[in-house]
């Protein structure tokens, strides 16, 4: 193999497994380890930096982050990286000093915003700080998109979204609410320089051809509908035996909702196998430990009404069955169908997108699903001058998705603006510095605990369940926060090689508790993974590879189960591994850190 | 301040015939300075004992004083352990030896603890073919005392403080090879992929197995001028060929035989596959072994690799007949026989 550019900044972002997984590239390990030091608001405003919701996003976040985490691959469980990103929100000072306030010199130019969900309002966030004059229309009462209308309260407090969306609007963005969109035209006529779509997938679907919809109506929900206008408050009451049809997190939500909301016996029913659930696996756990059980592999046929009202609902039981493709079939198991009783029935069944507002005849294109066509790097649509981002882009995705898309399409505004090329996108801020204090000293811990995950506690549900607004889970305590982030592995202190200086003892090769190093003789990637001391099986991590050594062979560390506890620096003679700390922030249009916190 | 090996190892270990990984035949954490031979060495020996399918509870480690001698501390964690004091590791080990057949024995003694003080009972284990690996960690100066010369070092070697030695050195592996010695190795601790097949070889040879393994004192014996240095040793190595230990007949049969191979039968039938370099040298001949290390010496060379085998050759267990089970594997009965058995062996001394 040639050696390892680790020039190319990419690299060693990839070894930072969360971050590099996180859409946003939040810098976890850096937050975690203000979190031990007990520094909150630091902490907070890493976050802040990068993912605009930190409050919001410790409660809810999709947490891609967590799958990817290194500590998963050496043990049971990640680290719990979303909760501690709550206990900085939760801990933090006021912090409104360290947040860039307006008026902000004007630049002359202006931007429209239609939605007022967290990808428009990165992208406000994004901007106004550099003189854009914004302007932000949403059919709801107040900001947050369907983090209002649709993620319920107990899971996130109106008042930690409140704050992070105040945080945005107190920029000086003209934000008009109760104002609905009706014309994309009407909006280009008003002469702004470029405008931003943020309208989200706000359409549910609907079993509208199954028996019985039309006339059981009266009790028949469409999920996200009905879930707004429980947030809105339009909605206080549901039946004792409630339905609730599909198997994501929306179906999550609506379940538990319902058992705020009077219902007694609720079941989530779904068509796939309980494992195939889009589900989280914690909302899963979450609902099932509110009494709500899933039935799995049921295929709705019809809904029964009796004299006018709805009675329940009949359902064919199914199998999975996978062809050589892996690709899955339901099929009926032949039984009889089976009858579910129902008050109510939420279908909780999948979001679409829909923009009946956009005329087709203004040069914005659209693919054979209705789809904007909108470029994956840029968010730009045909129009020049029409930015798309969040799930209004490309479907429905999760709040930290459309904060980073609303990263992108602020870049790609700002260039737009400057009359520069949206393609030679802004190189991201990085910095490598050495932790090395002393022997057997580093500036980080590089200790490796022993303990496993930390549970979060919970409100009792006989608190919880009486009252839809309050939150269930109460957050890490700062002792218990402190002992969940010394379980991460400081992914970002990298094993920096300098071949010059190595002078092949093997010490370091002999140390790793993991085995990740070998010195052994050039080959290609497939060869040389097969000739480890350990064998590099998991082809998505990559291999450091040196330049030949003077004994002709190569250094060769497999980055998959490093656990950053610096044994291979610390046991070098000459220094030649040293542990340095990698620092990587997505290129913004504007930084927001102050430059000494 | 941190220095502690984390408990989590590679979740792909490959494992070995009886189920153990690698990390099984580790030890504690080093204590040595950072990039010292002696840990290479070790880690090779822990690897050797891995690769050989060993219990670690049927290996016994033996050593005297020094900073090679603390290793026994730093690999097989799990084995039976013995430090003695300076220069006396042989006398232990023929100690526990005579009174356990069954175990391996690793002894381990610096150049300092065998060349100098050590000297009489290095020569005496020789001579006795006692049945074990003894390897020297020799990197031509007392490294625990702060690396004064050791008997090893080279005439005209350099000090880290400048000043040349003005001895001759000895040379442990002619010795080993003029006193008899049935299994004589020498390596170079930046070597693995040599030194482990020896080990393994000399593991299974049954009578004395020296290993005189250069081994660099990163701290005081590795400056320019030092003849025991990382730069210097690997300049001037020259091996007289590689070495294979193969446990099964078989595997004979199914490699092609090269003018340059050689195989070398062993007590058990496993074999040795040598694949000299040097066609003038026959392993199992001790003048052609005593004449190549004279040579290499006269041109300045290190040799290393296999030097000398003899296999067959009478053990110390063999010599004076004693019992073919291990003294804890015995009962009472057998231990103390009764008063007939003493009055015959009384009888027999009249
Ligand atoms: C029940 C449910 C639970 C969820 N839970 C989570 C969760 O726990 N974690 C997570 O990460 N994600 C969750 N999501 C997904 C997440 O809410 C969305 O992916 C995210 O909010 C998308 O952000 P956005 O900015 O693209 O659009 P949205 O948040 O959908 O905001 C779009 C806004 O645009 C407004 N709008 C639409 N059309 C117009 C128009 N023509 N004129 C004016 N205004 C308009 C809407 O009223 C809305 O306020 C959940 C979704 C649902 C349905
Ligand atoms: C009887 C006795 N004499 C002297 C010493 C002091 N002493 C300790 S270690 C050592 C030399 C060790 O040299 P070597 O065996 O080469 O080991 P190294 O540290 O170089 O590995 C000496 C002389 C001692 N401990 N005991
Ligand atoms: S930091 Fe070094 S010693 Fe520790 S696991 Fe990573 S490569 Fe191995
Ligand atoms: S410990 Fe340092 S000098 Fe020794 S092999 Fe490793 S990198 Fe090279
Ligand atoms: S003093 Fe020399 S021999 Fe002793 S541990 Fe340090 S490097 Fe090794
Ligand atoms: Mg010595």
């Amino acid at each position: 193999m040639e050696p390892t550019n680790v020039k190319n900044p990419e690299y060693y972002h990839k070894v930072v497994d969360c971050q590099y997984a996180c859409p946003a590239h939040t810098p976890v390990p850096e937050y975690i380890r203000l979190i031990a030091a007990e520094k909150y608001t630091e902490a907070y405003l890493v976050n802040w930096e990068s993912n605009v919701f930190p409050g919001v996003l410790g409660r809810t976040c999709d947490r891609p982050c967590e799958p990817a985490c290194r500590r998963g691959r050496v043990e049971e469980e990640p680290v719990a990286i979303c909760r501690l990103k709550r206990v900085a929100a939760d801990n933090k000072e006021d912090i409104t000093r360290f947040i860039p306030r307006g008026p902000f010199p004007p630049n002359g130019k202006k931007i429209a915003l239609i939605g007022g969900g967290p990808a428009s309002l990165t992208v406000a966030r994004d901007l106004a700080p550099l003189g854009y004059e914004i302007h932000l229309f949403d059919e709801q009462k107040a900001g947050g998109g369907m983090m209002r209308s649709q993620i319920p309260s107990f899971r996130l407090p109106d008042a930690v979204l409140n704050e992070e969306v105040g945080f945005i609007l107190n920029m000086g963005i003209h934000a008009v609410f109760n104002k609905r969109v009706e014309s994309l035209k009407a909006v280009a006529d008003e002469k702004y320089d470029a405008i931003f779509v943020g309208t989200g997938a706000p359409r549910g679907r609907d079993l509208s051809d199954l028996p019985g919809r039309s006339e059981g109506a009266a009790n028949i929900h469409i999920g996200i509908e009905w879930l707004a206008n429980v947030a809105f408050e339009h909605t206080h009451a549901i039946g004792k035996k409630v339905i609730v049809l599909g198997g994501g997190n929306t179906a999550m939500d609506c379940c538990r909702t319902s058992r705020r909301l009077g219902g007694e016996q609720v079941k989530v029913v779904v068509r796939s196998p309980f494992s195939d659930m889009k589900a989280s696996p914690w909302e899963k756990e979450d609902a099932m430990h509110e009494d709500i059980p899933i039935l799995d592999n049921h295929v709705p046929l019809s809904f029964e009404v009796k004299n006018g009202r709805l009675t329940g609902m009949t359902f064919d039981k199914v199998h999975p069955v996978y062809d050589e493709n892996g690709k899955r079939k339901l099929v009926s198991t032949g039984e009889a169908p089976v009858f579910i009783e129902a008050d109510d029935v939420l279908i909780a069944i999948g979001q679409e997108n829909s923009f009946p507002w956009i005329e087709r005849d203004l040069g914005l294109e659209f693919d054979k699903w209705g789809m904007p066509v909108v470029d994956a790097l840029t968010f730009q649509s045909t129009m020049p001058n029409v930015f798309f981002g969040g799930d209004a882009a490309f479907g429905p995705k999760n709040v930290i998705t459309a904060v980073a898309q609303g990263h992108q399409a602020a870049v790609s505004i700002d260039l737009y603006c400057n009359q520069k090329s949206l393609t030679e996108r802004p190189s991201p801020f990085t910095n490598l510095m050495s932790t090395k204090m002393g022997i057997h000293e580093w500036s980080y811990d590089s200790l490796v605990v022993n303990d496993q995950r930390f549970a979060v506690p919970q409100a009792p549900k006989s608190e919880t369940l009486r009252d839809r607004k309050k939150e269930v889970e109460l957050g890490f305590d700062v002792k218990t926060a402190f002992q969940e982030a010394q379980r991460c592995l400081n992914c970002d202190v990298q094993t920096v090689f300098t071949e010059d200086r190595c002078i092949e003892c093997d010490a370091c090769m002999d140390i790793c508790p993991t085995n990740c190093i070998t010195f052994t003789t050039n080959g290609d990637e497939a060869d040389l993974r097969t000739r480890l001391i350990a064998p590099a099986e998991n082809m998505s991590q990559d291999l450091l590879v040196s330049a030949t050594l003077k004994t002709g062979k190569v250094m060769v560390k497999d980055e998959d189960v490093c656990l950053h506890c610096g044994l291979c620096a610390e046991r070098c003679p000459t220094s030649a591994w040293d542990m340095q700390k990698f620092l990587y922030n997505m290129a913004k249009p504007a930084s927001y850190l102050p430059s000494k916190l | 301040m941190t220095y502690i090996r984390p408990a989590f190892k590679h979740p792909h270990l490959p494992k070995n015939q009886i189920g153990y990984t690698a990390k099984d035949y580790e030890g504690s954490l080093s204590t040595l300075c950072a990039g010292c031979g002696h840990d290479s060495i070790t880690a090779a020996i822990a690897r050797a004992c891995f690769e050989m399918n060993v219990q670690p509870h049927k290996v016994a480690k033996l050593s005297g004083i020094g900073c090679s001698s603390k290793t026994p501390a730093y690999f097989l964690g799990n084995s039976h352990g013995f430090n003695s004091v300076h220069g006396r590791m042989p006398s232990v080990a023929t100690g526990a030896n005579m009174a356990n057949r069954d175990l391996v024995y690793f002894g381990v003694s610096g150049d300092g603890d065998s060349a100098s003080i050590g000297m009489g009972q290095f020569v005496h284990a020789i001579r006795r073919n006692l049945n074990m690996v003894y390897v020297v960690m020799n990197n031509g100066c007392y490294g625990l005392t702060k690396g004064q010369d050791s008997a090893t070092a080279d005439l005209g070697s350099k000090s880290k403080a400048g000043s040349i030695n003005p001895f001759q050195a000895i040379d442990l592996a002619s010795l080993a090879v003029e006193l008899g010695a049935t299994f004589v190795a020498q390596s170079f601790s930046g070597d693995k992929q040599q030194l482990i097949p020896l080990l393994k070889a000399a593991m299974n040879h049954k009578g004395f197995a020296l290993l005189n393994v250069i081994s660099p004192c990163v701290t005081f014996n590795n400056n320019p001028g030092s003849t025991k240095s990382y730069d210097y040793v690997r300049e001037h190595v020259e091996a007289t060929g590689t070495v294979d230990f193969v446990p099964e007949k078989s595997e004979i049969l199914h490699s092609q035989e090269e003018g340059t191979d050689k195989y070398v039968e062993m007590h058990d039938g496993t074999y040795l596959k040598l694949h000299k370099l040097d066609q003038h040298w026959d392993p199992e001949d001790r003048i052609s072994a005593a004449s190549a290390l004279q040579h290499a010496r006269a041109k300045g060379e290190i040799l290393t690799g296999l030097l000398y085998v003899h296999t067959g050759h009478p053990d110390l267990h063999d010599v004076l007949g004693t019992a073919g089970k291990p003294l804890n594997a015995m009962l009472e009965k057998e231990l103390c026989p009764g008063n007939e058995a003493l009055q015959e062996v009384n009888a027999g001394l009249r």
